[in-house]
């Protein structure tokens, strides 16, 4: 409430018109955009500060674009994972079974693939397939009302398990990927840029304005800030939660595909390393973790933050025993600000 | 005589062999404020949840504007212009006041995306109608920086949104303190002076005494006392009138 008290430059803009009220401090268009993106600012700057600090320990390697390119290569996985990680958290729920849908919709991705289809085909599986899974797991969640840290949890361990037991833990190499189509549209590279970085940073930004400018956006926020009130007003808080599980489910399977192209491989364990740095990019990003509120952007540059911390780390010139020492102190500085800059929210 | 918005009677509501209520009748008309005064377990919240139709009454007649509805539900409630504020639960105090305001009917256009500068025109709209209005917040402000009256505004706002001729309010000033109380009165005014109607519950005869214009005091489940601020001046005397008719012990505690 604080600063809002400071109205001595209103002075002039009081009008004799009494319809027109005079501008609130608050509607100034700047201050109006620094107050509705504290939440993904605050991240950004962690993110500047953090890149100063690396550049400044090593300018000679981080003026190399060789660096940059690969983390701008996978990179996107992540923010396929992180941005409908967001919608769940801020709906009230947790998935951890996205790891198992992401392996389970690009092994189907691959099957289709080496089974000779069109990739496009075999993307659009893979998108049934992980909307399926999602709308499976969700369901599990809301109608048999289970607790989504643990029943989430149970499924990724059991879809991780079917994999393993099908395939016999072998993984499929796509050889002729890379001449098609599909490959060059998604895959390749735009003047030594990734090309799926862009459509990452597409995802992003569709995500970003679903969750602050459509009704499914707005709703998950309610839902996840006050069930009881949003289903007094007439919003169907179930059917909201399990299309947010149906949204990761085509989250995790376009991270899928874009890894599986990535590598020209399919690996049983497809997905699995992405459990927490996808969970640490949400918060580090400043989604809280009691759900209503979140902020797609800043899941985003903090999923850029986590994928910076190893190559800054060894980039630094210091050895790799220290990357995860920095992954958990940026985790809790993160927090820390996060708590302190949006504390009047509670 | 003025319009006769909704009219309860002879309400019987039993639970098992309890009788919550054991024959009401209760009317209001266009443009009033009744004050709904009863202590814990007189039955205030089980009439309430009959007027908005969550509950259904074990007999009784209801009619809305002179004519019997039969099949009395939420639904019904709704469509006859009869929106509840409930204490708690009212507000996500994380969102806006815009957000609030269009909480369950977003003005969405094409596929669902929001028309958000209609929504805060709108919003400001409505605030101003009841003289919601300061310069310390806007629409856009979160609910959660608000004061407990402001978040009664919130929801008032709301209820008149949704074409609500008939607004109840269970209990907005209860836990609030004087001036919040005082804030929450001058919305009741400005939307009685619109020509809508509100029932204003109370367990406290000072927190609905200076806002209503009419009375009924409930206790175990009867309408022990009705009058109107005309006949009883001051809210001494209605606890005198209290003490006369009605069971002792309601018009003690009440005080």
């Amino acid at each position: 409430m604080i600063d809002f008290a400071e109205t001595s430059d209103l002075g002039g803009s009081m009008s004799a018109d009494p319809q027109q009220e005079p501008l609130h401090p608050a509607e100034r268009p700047l201050r109006r955009f620094l107050l509705g993106n504290r939440a993904w600012l605050g991240t950004l700057g962690v993110f500047v500060t953090m890149m100063a600090i690396f550049i400044a320990a090593n300018p000679r390697v981080f003026s190399n674009w060789g660096l940059y390119a690969s983390v701008l290569t996978t990179l996107p996985v992540a923010l396929f994972l992180t941005a409908p990680l967001v919608y769940i958290v801020t709906a009230g729920e947790i998935d951890l079974s996205f790891p198992a849908t992401m392996g389970f919709a690009s092994w189907v991705f691959a099957l289709v693939v080496q089974a000779g289809f069109d990739p496009f085909l075999a993307i659009v599986a893979a998108i049934v397939v992980g909307m399926a899974l999602g709308l499976l797991v969700g369901s599990l969640v809301v109608y048999a009302n289970l607790s989504s840290l643990v029943a989430t949890l149970g499924m990724n361990f059991m879809l991780r398990g079917l994999i393993l037991i099908v395939t016999q833990s072998k993984s499929i190499a796509l050889v002729t990927l890379g001449q098609t189509w599909a490959y060059k549209l998604f895959s390749s590279q735009i003047y030594g840029v990734p090309a799926q970085i862009l459509w990452g940073l597409a995802f992003v930004a569709f995500c970003a304005l679903l969750y602050n400018r459509h009704r499914f956006g707005v709703q998950v926020h309610v839902v996840g800030d006050n069930p009881d009130s949003a289903r007094e007003m007439g919003v169907d808080v179930n059917r909201v939660r399990v299309k947010a599980f149906v949204f990761m489910g085509l989250g995790a399977a376009l991270a899928g595909v874009f890894s599986t192209m990535i590598n020209f491989t399919w690996w049983p364990t497809s997905g699995d390393g992405y459990l927490l740095p996808v969970l640490a990019s949400v918060f580090v990003g400043g989604t809280p973790t009691w759900g209503g509120i979140g902020t797609v952007v800043g899941g985003a540059i903090g999923a850029l933050i986590v994928s910076f911390i190893q190559t800054g780390v060894v980039g630094a010139g210091l050895s790799g025993f220290y990357v995860q020492f920095f992954n958990g102190l940026i985790i809790i500085l993160s927090l820390l600000g996060h708590r302190w800059n949006q504390s009047r929210y509670r | 005589m003025a319009e006769r918005l909704i009219e309860l009677r002879d309400i019987v509501k039993s639970f098992g062999r309890v009788a919550a209520l054991g024959g009401i009748n209760l009317h209001v008309d266009k443009g009033e404020v009744v004050g709904l005064i009863g202590d814990n377990g007189a039955g205030k919240s089980t009439l309430i949840k009959i007027l908005a139709g969550v509950v259904k009454p074990t007999s009784g007649e209801i009619f809305v504007r002179g004519q019997p509805v039969t099949g009395w539900s939420a639904a019904k409630s709704r469509a006859a212009g009869i929106e509840t504020v409930f204490q708690d639960r009212a507000l996500a105090v994380q969102q806006s006041i815009v957000t609030n305001i269009f909480m369950g009917r977003e003005l969405a256009g094409p596929f669902g995306w929001l028309r958000l500068a209609q929504e805060e025109r709108e919003a400001r709209r409505l605030m101003r109608e009841i003289g919601f209005t300061s310069r310390v917040f806007t629409p856009r402000s979160i609910v959660g920086q608000l004061s407990g009256g402001e978040r009664q505004g919130v929801a008032i706002a709301r209820a008149i949104s949704r074409q609500a001729d008939l607004i109840i309010l269970d209990e907005p000033t209860t836990a609030l303190s004087l001036t919040e109380t005082e804030k929450v009165f001058h919305f009741v005014r400005r939307v009685k002076a619109s020509g809508r109607s509100i029932v204003f519950i109370g367990h406290n005869i000072y927190h609905v005494f200076d806002i209503a214009d009419r009375f009924v005091v409930l206790d175990r489940g009867k309408v022990v006392l009705e009058t109107t601020r005309a006949e009883t001046g001051s809210a001494e005397r209605l606890i005198a009138f209290m003490q006369r008719v009605a069971h002792p012990t309601a018009a003690e505690r009440a005080l």
